[in-house]
């Protein structure tokens, strides 16, 4: 795609890049080339070695081996202010800019116009305004950044990078938190900015997004170059084969194969559970090998029927029953005795305890169920976390590593790890593949029909609703905190779902990705 | 973040021989002992000896704070037991002596524990209402007097020896293996470090984290009342005002020297004690060499810091600090 500049120059040069963390090598021989102008996709799963080759060429690391060049000369920085001053700026997901300060002075912290040593507020103002127009970006840039939508943040910190005359921009994960609209802004941002010869390094794990709005694609696998390719002769599959390594196994295509729902045994049961203002009562039946989608829009109450069902909440209305005995679920420790489990979709907050190992992260939920006087020797921990460990593929295979230093996807199958060693009757899961790169995604839905064949019953929330068509043998769709459909067996399909969700109200439904 | 040290534990022995060999060096008689009818004497003996009640109330405030919390009360509450021991210990018997006082020091941890657990007050706000109340309250028992009392059997608590040892040395190892038993050999240190890593994720994994910070506080209790009998027995009496008065800094200088994190998670008894042991060498080391006592206060601040950077992970080694200068100039 010709972008008005020459598009043979090579802007970032990176080569023969290597970098080891003690034992685990990082990178290893890593060619990387940017041009200008271009926005250059760079995928692999989690762990492949993008975000570290991020942070190489931005100084956060300092490399081992191998050549940076900017523009021709080469480049070592040693910090990413020092990337920044060289011409590389990076935009994080979690934008790093201060949310009390106004959108004025985040683009010009540091670098405020002034006169006697004083601020120029409204000279600042003015230049902010035009810098934002560039953008197609009208607010009140007097407020606080803080009243803004992360899209918009985003943009804002995406405009003081290229203002601090960036030649190249990382931006890593830009679009996680962005509806669709704000996707499409951003991006013709993108396209603005390639237009005037900045080179856009893009790393997203939505495989859509990338055919949308790269020109080239890098992969990296287990920290080495696969391959560089044209983005558009290089089809989708060939991309996740790339990717992963091996063929994306038939996971995300098939429905799982039915059996009559009613020829399994309910294994909890809620007539008429609601919490005032929370959830409207609902209706809910889970049986043993079911697995049961919950869809609906953000805020739509799927979450929390989630924390309904497993105590978080208390219910103030209906009756819950666990093998067809009446049960109170006061809280989670009265859920967890009923052997249910619940993977939060607030991994970091909620679900890992990041200080500590592995091993202790999986024996978590077993121990608590024992109780205090009930230990698990050490020995029998050990059993439990390789066990976990080697059926769930978990990497690296450490039991002994803190569990923050592992990627998400690997954080996600502890924490299944964590519930499964208590072989629960019911795990609920909460967004169970988000953030997660492909294919973790595609391991944990087929981890996702392993369990149910083996007589769980499920409760999964997701949005991506191609998902949910995939595994789930009934679905239950919510709008404005309140169950209004339920599909089974053949009448599940995404356009069912969205017609349900949509039937009174505007459209706003993201579309299904395909 | 960086993976954690293998060689955990390693600044901490490091600073306690370093600052035993200052102590060494202007005093050279510190390692001699010697046995003198049935009990060792000498300056190494003394600084267990006088180490203990910081030591103890560092065993229960290492768990306070692996949970995320602090106690500052600790010292308030050991002027409560001491008060109550010198008041009964002329009148009534050993065992209901330290019943009551123990007792005593129980009831204000679970004060405090259901304060932080129940109604979620901050815990720096929550045990300061007893750090405040709780020297009013041993005032009120020992009616503003010095209580003293001549019971021998209390006395022996503080003064007397096992195996020739110092009973307060024997008191605090035989609490440090209590401890230790019961933490690492249920499964309460697993909960309290998840507790305190991550109490929301903890509750979701079915953990009872109210019940884990409940126990913690009354643990610290129990220690603080421990340390303020043995405080008293010391002394032959009970002074409300100045018993244990500024204690829980030294104690919670201990649990942090010890390397436990004041944001919770990873805790370690051992090392606990070590950093009371590490405070303790140095007050006696300063006696000892008769420098004025005031400096004892700043020594304690360079040492503190210093163990602190030997800890940081960003100071891993010179030549990450290099890299940092080098990288500051560019």
């Amino acid at each position: 795609m010709d972008r008005g500049t020459d598009p043979a120059a090579a802007l970032l040069e990176v080569r023969k890049l290597a970098k080891s963390f003690g034992a685990l090598v990082a990178l290893q021989d890593v060619d990387f080339t940017l041009r200008a102008g271009e926005i250059h996709a760079l995928l692999g799963e989690n762990g492949a070695g993008k975000s570290t080759l991020i942070k190489v060429v931005t100084g956060v690391f300092a490399r081992d081996a191998g050549v940076v060049r900017l523009g021709g000369v080469d480049i070592a920085p040693r910090s990413a202010k020092a990337a920044l001053d060289a011409g590389i700026a990076t935009v994080y997901q979690e934008v790093n800019l201060l949310p009390n300060l106004s959108v004025a002075q985040n683009l010009y912290l540091g670098r405020q116009p002034t006169r006697l040593g004083l601020v120029q507020q409204s000279e600042m103002r003015r230049r902010a305004r035009e810098l934002l127009a560039e953008f197609g970006l009208h607010i009140d840039v007097a407020a606080p950044l803080a009243d803004f939508s992360v899209a918009i943040q985003q943009l804002i910190a995406i405009a003081r990078a290229v203002d601090l005359s960036a030649r190249v921009l990382i931006l890593d994960e830009p679009t996680s938190s962005l509806d669709h609209n704000e996707v499409e802004i951003l991006f013709r941002v993108m396209r603005q900015l390639a237009g005037r010869g900045i080179g856009i390094v893009f790393v997203s794990h939505f495989l859509d997004q990338v055919y949308a709005i790269s020109d080239r694609i890098t992969v990296l696998r287990n920290g080495r170059l696969i391959g560089e390719r044209e983005t558009g002769s290089l089809p989708r599959l060939e991309l996740i084969r790339m990717m992963l390594g091996r063929e994306l196994a038939e996971t995300t295509s098939e429905r799982a194969a039915a059996t009559p729902h009613e020829a399994r045994d309910v294994c909890a049961s809620f007539e008429g559970y609601g919490k005032a203002g929370y959830l409207a009562p609902f209706d809910l039946e889970l049986r043993h090998g079911e697995v049961v989608g919950l869809a609906g829009l953000l805020g739509s109450g799927r979450t929390e029927t989630a924390r309904l069902v497993f105590g978080v909440e208390r219910a103030d209305a209906g009756l819950a029953r666990v093998e067809g005995v009446p049960a109170r679920l006061q809280s989670p420790r009265d859920a967890v005795r009923h052997g249910f489990g619940y993977c939060s979709e607030e991994r970091k907050t909620e679900g890992i305890v990041a200080d500590l190992t592995v091993r202790e992260n999986i024996v978590l939920a077993l121990q608590a169920k024992r109780g205090l006087l009930r230990p698990l020797s050490r020995s029998e921990q050990d059993e439990i976390a390789t066990r976990f460990i080697g059926l769930l593929d978990i990497r690296p295979p450490e039991p002994e590593r803190p569990i923050g230093l592992l990627s998400g996807g690997n954080q996600q199958k502890v924490l299944l790890a964590r519930w499964l060693a208590t072989t629960p009757r019911l795990l609920v899961l909460d967004e169970p593949t988000r953030g997660i790169d492909v294919g973790a995604h595609a391991e944990i839905i087929r981890l996702i029909r392993e369990l149910c064949r083996e007589g769980l019953a499920l409760l999964v929330i997701s949005s991506e609703l191609d998902e949910i068509v995939t595994y789930s043998d009934r679905v239950v769709v919510l709008r404005d905190r309140a169950h209004v459909e339920e599909l089974r067996g053949d009448a599940i399909d995404v356009s069912r779902i969205l017609s349900a969700i949509a039937a009174d109200g505007p459209a706003s439904v993201r579309e299904g990705r395909t | 973040m960086m993976p954690r040290l293998p060689r955990r534990g390693l600044a901490q022995v490091v600073a306690l021989v370093v600052i035993l060999l200052l102590d060494r060096a202007v005093s050279p008689q510190f390692f001699d002992v010697r046995l003198q009818d049935g009990r060792l004497f000498g300056s190494i003996v003394d600084v267990l000896n006088r180490g203990a009640p910081v030591a103890l109330l560092s065993l229960g405030m290492v768990l306070v704070i692996a949970t995320r919390g602090i106690d500052l009360s600790v010292g308030a509450v050991m002027a409560i037991a001491g008060a109550i021991a010198a008041s009964l210990a002329d009148s009534h018997g050993l065992p209901l002596v330290l019943a009551a006082a123990l007792g005593a020091g129980l009831v204000c941890g679970i004060w405090n524990g259901i304060l932080v657990a129940i109604f979620g007050i901050q815990p720096i706000i929550a045990t300061l209402i007893l750090m405040v109340a709780g020297r009013g309250i041993a005032q009120l028992i020992t009616e503003g007097r010095i209580v003293t009392f001549t019971s021998p059997d209390l006395v022996w608590l503080g003064n007397g020896n096992v195996l020739g040892l110092p009973v307060p040395v024997v008191i605090i190892a035989v609490m440090l293996i209590l401890t230790g038993a019961v933490v690492r050999w249920s499964a309460l240190g697993l909960l309290i470090e998840a507790t305190g890593g991550n109490a929301r994720a903890s509750e979701l994994a079915g953990i009872g984290t109210r019940a884990m910070i409940l126990a913690v506080y009354s643990w610290c209790g129990l220690c603080a009342a421990l340390a303020g009998v043995i405080a008293a027995a010391d002394i032959m009496g009970a002074d409300a005002n100045n018993a244990g008065l500024w204690l829980e800094l030294d104690a919670i200088l201990a649990v942090v020297i010890g390397g436990t994190s004041l944001f919770g998670g990873r805790f370690s008894l051992v090392l606990a004690v070590t950093g009371a042991l590490i405070i303790q060498a140095m007050n006696t080391g300063i006696l000892l060499s008769g420098y004025p006592p005031e400096l004892n206060l700043l020594l304690k601040a360079a040492v503190v810091l210093a163990v602190l950077l030997l800890q940081s992970p960003r100071l891993a080694g010179i030549a990450g600090l290099a890299a940092r200068l080098r990288g500051a100039k560019a």
